[in-house]
């Protein structure tokens, strides 16, 4: 298929991967914030292509894993509304809320659907005009912009039983808040289609301020590898800067007619992210002139926040000072089928990857000597 | 993020364009792009495209690899 | 008739009886037994091979088949794969009150083709209706028998499995699965494939009968490639090593998982097998596989590895090794 084959070349991969190991350098440590990318990096086997001195950090890319557990505790409590259809992307779908899930509450009888696009949404309003339908918004800034589309086109078409439930969020704020952590970041794997939306203008403070190395990727793995390598070539050259790897899409300014859209519907919010507290103006709320599609406007349902369970270490994991290895519940209580916290539950949440395509090292050092559903040695992982 | 995947326009009806992925034909929303023909190459995710394809771009990352070395 | 089944239908009165006749016997044919309490079969054999399964697609009509073409295909080919000649299949259905007759007829006939060109006999059936909402408008149960002209029963053990052997599987993967997510309405998709759904014993017993060392086979339907091989390292105690790129996929399925977020090596289907042989008979048996229209893209995928038991390994398409699990859970349509 074009534009993606061509990213594939295994010839290609191997070059970059000889010129990786050339570079000499101490133990550097990459984190990449975008779920597209922790899941290209276990599915490709990328880790296994990277010298030992090259550590790749998942951070919190995945905007299931970060919802706070109260969203989904408000799309359950509005999903038992007899007039209500809840219309979600299929990702929320297995979330674990406070007590139950979307799924759960579906085959109790709730009227829940998965959509693959908010226009779908949509078009169920039309359909079903004695109802009212809630789309539940998550997604960053690649995604929040069709979210702003529909509400736009809701409001153009008099679709006035649509309703949408923001969790959407901002990258720049988390990434600058894990840089004021402790975690040692020495370069970050930019998010590729955020990136398109945004222009990779959003990322200019971090060298500038924290002399990290940015290099915005692509998604197939010649734009991982070569990625890597830019980032280490600026880690050894201390030259630090913002650099677009995925240039076929990707811009300084990016897509300007997006950023309108977004803008004209959403303004920034403090916002809670899951694992790691509460963010100022990291997440979109609907503008006051869209109220009428909002769903928290609409609803007056009070919501208890019953919280975390204390042993699900998913905060720690999302910002990077602990593996999934490291985690007590990991394979053993937590698992796809049965998820604990949110970095297991979406499919490229660090922990649900990391079960699922955990690269195979076939050295005498072997990590997985055991079957991977024995995870006594799990914590042994670094 | 996220899911998304480059496809060819293959015809446009309003806001709404016929986008080829692999054979299958997936009707995606254009709001966000000016100046979109048919036969050109967006990324898609969600069912809206995002962003057309810079083909030289494209071309040149591809090219400045297999000239690595050389 | 009515356009429309009803409860009185399957009231098992006059109603009844002329569906029956008018929509079953007219298309299964020669019946005899059909309409007696039980078939009484003619079975020479000291093992017989035996299996059930219940289908409730939907939709019910999908490009490449429907329910019943599906009903039938997943007996005979749950049969095969086993080694077992297909010979006999029970049918009933639960249908919803409202269903469409005209549609009804077409399902039959379909499973009337379809036992035709697997050569076996419906030999019972039976049929009820519900009431509306009871039931997805039409699900079918079928069980089938079939008989072995010898012992065979490694082909389903792996007893006879040793390092070294070659996997092969005789076609593209996913193609089921995807035909029938386009074929819902719920994804504003027009999509590019068909199911696979056939049957495939006349293949299998070919293949079994030729001069391949055979020694195992399984059936790939729900869970996908990845499930069965996961499977296959477990039951018996050794490691599997995939070449993912040797995996063969149809253009328009893998532009569909893009799309979509899913992943191939789990998609279900309908018309695959797996079979594991012999090193030195590998490329024999694909040359032989690919002679038939049911096994042209039959391809060596891997093999079975004295390394990691139990557990499934996959060379990645840029070289990288990752594990490959079996499925979590139903693979649903994600943005992330």
């Amino acid at each position: 298929m074009k534009y993606i084959d061509e990213y594939r070349d295994s010839d290609l991969v191997k070059k970059l991967s000889e010129k990786i190991r050339q570079i000499d350098t101490q133990q550097i440590s990459l984190m990449e914030v975008c779920g597209g990318h922790t899941m290209a990096i276990h599915r490709f086997g990328i880790p296994s292509l990277l010298p030992e001195n090259i550590k790749l950090i998942s951070g919190p890319g995945c905007p299931v894993c970060v919802s706070n557990i109260l969203f989904i505790d408000r799309a359950i409590a509005y999903s038992k509304l007899s007039d209500v259809i809840i219309t979600t992307y299929g990702d929320l779908i297995r979330v674990p809320g406070s007590k139950s899930s979307l799924e759960k509450e579906k085959s109790q009888g709730a009227d829940i659907r998965i959509v693959y696009s908010s226009i779908e949404a949509l078009k169920i309003a039309k359909n079903n005009p004695n109802k009212k339908i809630v789309f539940l918004g998550i997604g960053f800034e690649t995604t929040a912009p069709s979210s702003a589309v529909v509400i736009q086109k809701a409001s153009k078409e008099n679709v006035l039983n649509f309703f949408l439930l923001s969790a959407h969020k901002m990258m720049p704020p988390v990434m600058e808040t894990l840089l004021n952590d402790e975690v040692k970041i020495d370069g970050f794997i930019c998010p590729g289609h955020v990136s398109t939306i945004t222009g990779s203008k959003i990322y200019s403070f971090i060298p500038e301020k924290y002399n990290i190395a940015c290099v915005v990727a692509g998604f197939e793995p010649i734009d991982i590898m070569q990625s890597v390598l830019m980032l280490a070539r600026q880690i050894v050259n201390k030259n630090y800067k913002v650099e677009i790897q995925y240039s076929r899409a990707v811009t300084y300014e990016g897509n300007s007619t997006a950023q309108q859209i977004l803008f004209d519907v959403f303004e920034p919010r403090d916002d809670y992210w899951r694992g790691i507290g509460e963010i100022p103006d990291s997440g979109l709320k609907i503008k006051e002139k869209y109220r009428h599609f909002d769903a928290e406007h609409l609803f007056n349902i009070d919501i208890d926040f019953v919280g975390e369970n204390p042993t699900c270490i998913c905060g720690d994991i999302l910002r990077g000072f602990k593996t999934p290895g490291d985690c007590k519940l990991f394979g053993k209580v937590c698992t796809p089928q049965n998820p604990v916290g949110a970095c297991m539950v979406s499919s490229e949440g660090a922990c649900h990857a990391f079960y699922k395509y955990r690269s195979y090292e076939p050295s005498h050092n072997n990590k997985f000597d055991t079957h991977p559903h024995d995870y006594n040695e799990a914590n042994n992982m670094s | 993020m996220c899911l998304s995947i480059p496809g060819k326009i293959i015809s446009i009806n309003g806001d709404m364009a016929d986008v080829s992925i692999g054979g299958n034909i997936v009707k995606v929303g254009i709001q966000m792009l000016d100046n979109i023909q048919k036969g050109d190459y967006v990324l898609v995710h969600a069912g809206f495209a995002l962003q057309k394809i810079n083909e030289k771009e494209a071309l040149e990352t591809l090219q400045l690899l297999k000239e690595m070395d050389e | 008739m009515n356009d429309f089944v009803t409860l009185n239908h399957g009231s098992g009165g006059k109603a009844s009886s002329e569906m029956i006749q008018e929509i079953f016997i007219k298309s299964f044919g020669q019946v005899g037994d059909i309409l007696a309490d039980s078939a009484i079969l003619d079975i020479q054999h000291n093992q017989i091979a035996f299996t059930t399964d219940s289908f409730v697609v939907d939709p019910v009509f999908f490009p490449g088949g429907d329910i019943g073409k599906l009903a039938i295909c997943g007996t005979v080919n749950d049969l095969a794969v086993s080694g077992a000649i297909p010979r006999f299949i029970s049918i009933s259905f639960i249908i919803e009150e409202g269903f469409s007759i005209k549609d009804l007829k077409k399902i039959v006939n379909s499973i009337a083709k379809q036992a035709n060109l697997a050569n076996v006999k419906i030999v019972t059936g039976d049929t009820k209706v519900v009431h509306k909402g009871k039931c997805d408008k039409i699900f079918i149960n079928t069980t089938g028998i079939g008989v072995f002209q010898k012992d065979l029963s490694f082909i389903s053990d792996g007893s006879k499995i040793a390092f070294g052997d070659k996997i092969i599987v005789n076609g593209t993967l996913g193609d089921h699965s995807m035909a029938v997510l386009g074929a819902r309405n719920e994804l504003d998709f027009k999509v590019a494939v068909e199911s696979d759904c056939t049957c495939l014993n006349h293949l299998i017993k070919d293949a079994l009968d030729a001069d391949i060392q055979v020694k195992f086979m399984r059936d790939i339907t729900r869970g996908g490639l990845a499930t069965i091989l996961n499977e296959l390292a477990i039951l018996t105690n050794k490691g599997i090593d995939i070449v993912e790129k040797n995996i063969p996929v149809n253009e328009s399925v893998r532009g569909l998982c893009e799309i979509v977020g899913f992943d191939p090596l789990y998609l279900a289907n309908e018309g695959k097998f797996l079979m594991v042989v012999h090193p030195n008979d590998a490329n024999t048996a694909i040359d032989f596989l690919r002679k038939n229209p049911l096994g042209k893209e039959s391809k060596i995928i891997g093999e079975i590895s004295a390394d990691h038991p139990k557990m499934v390994v996959g060379k990645t398409e840029i070289g990288g090794k990752r594990i490959i699990d079996i499925l979590q859970g139903e693979q649903l349509p994600r943005i992330c």
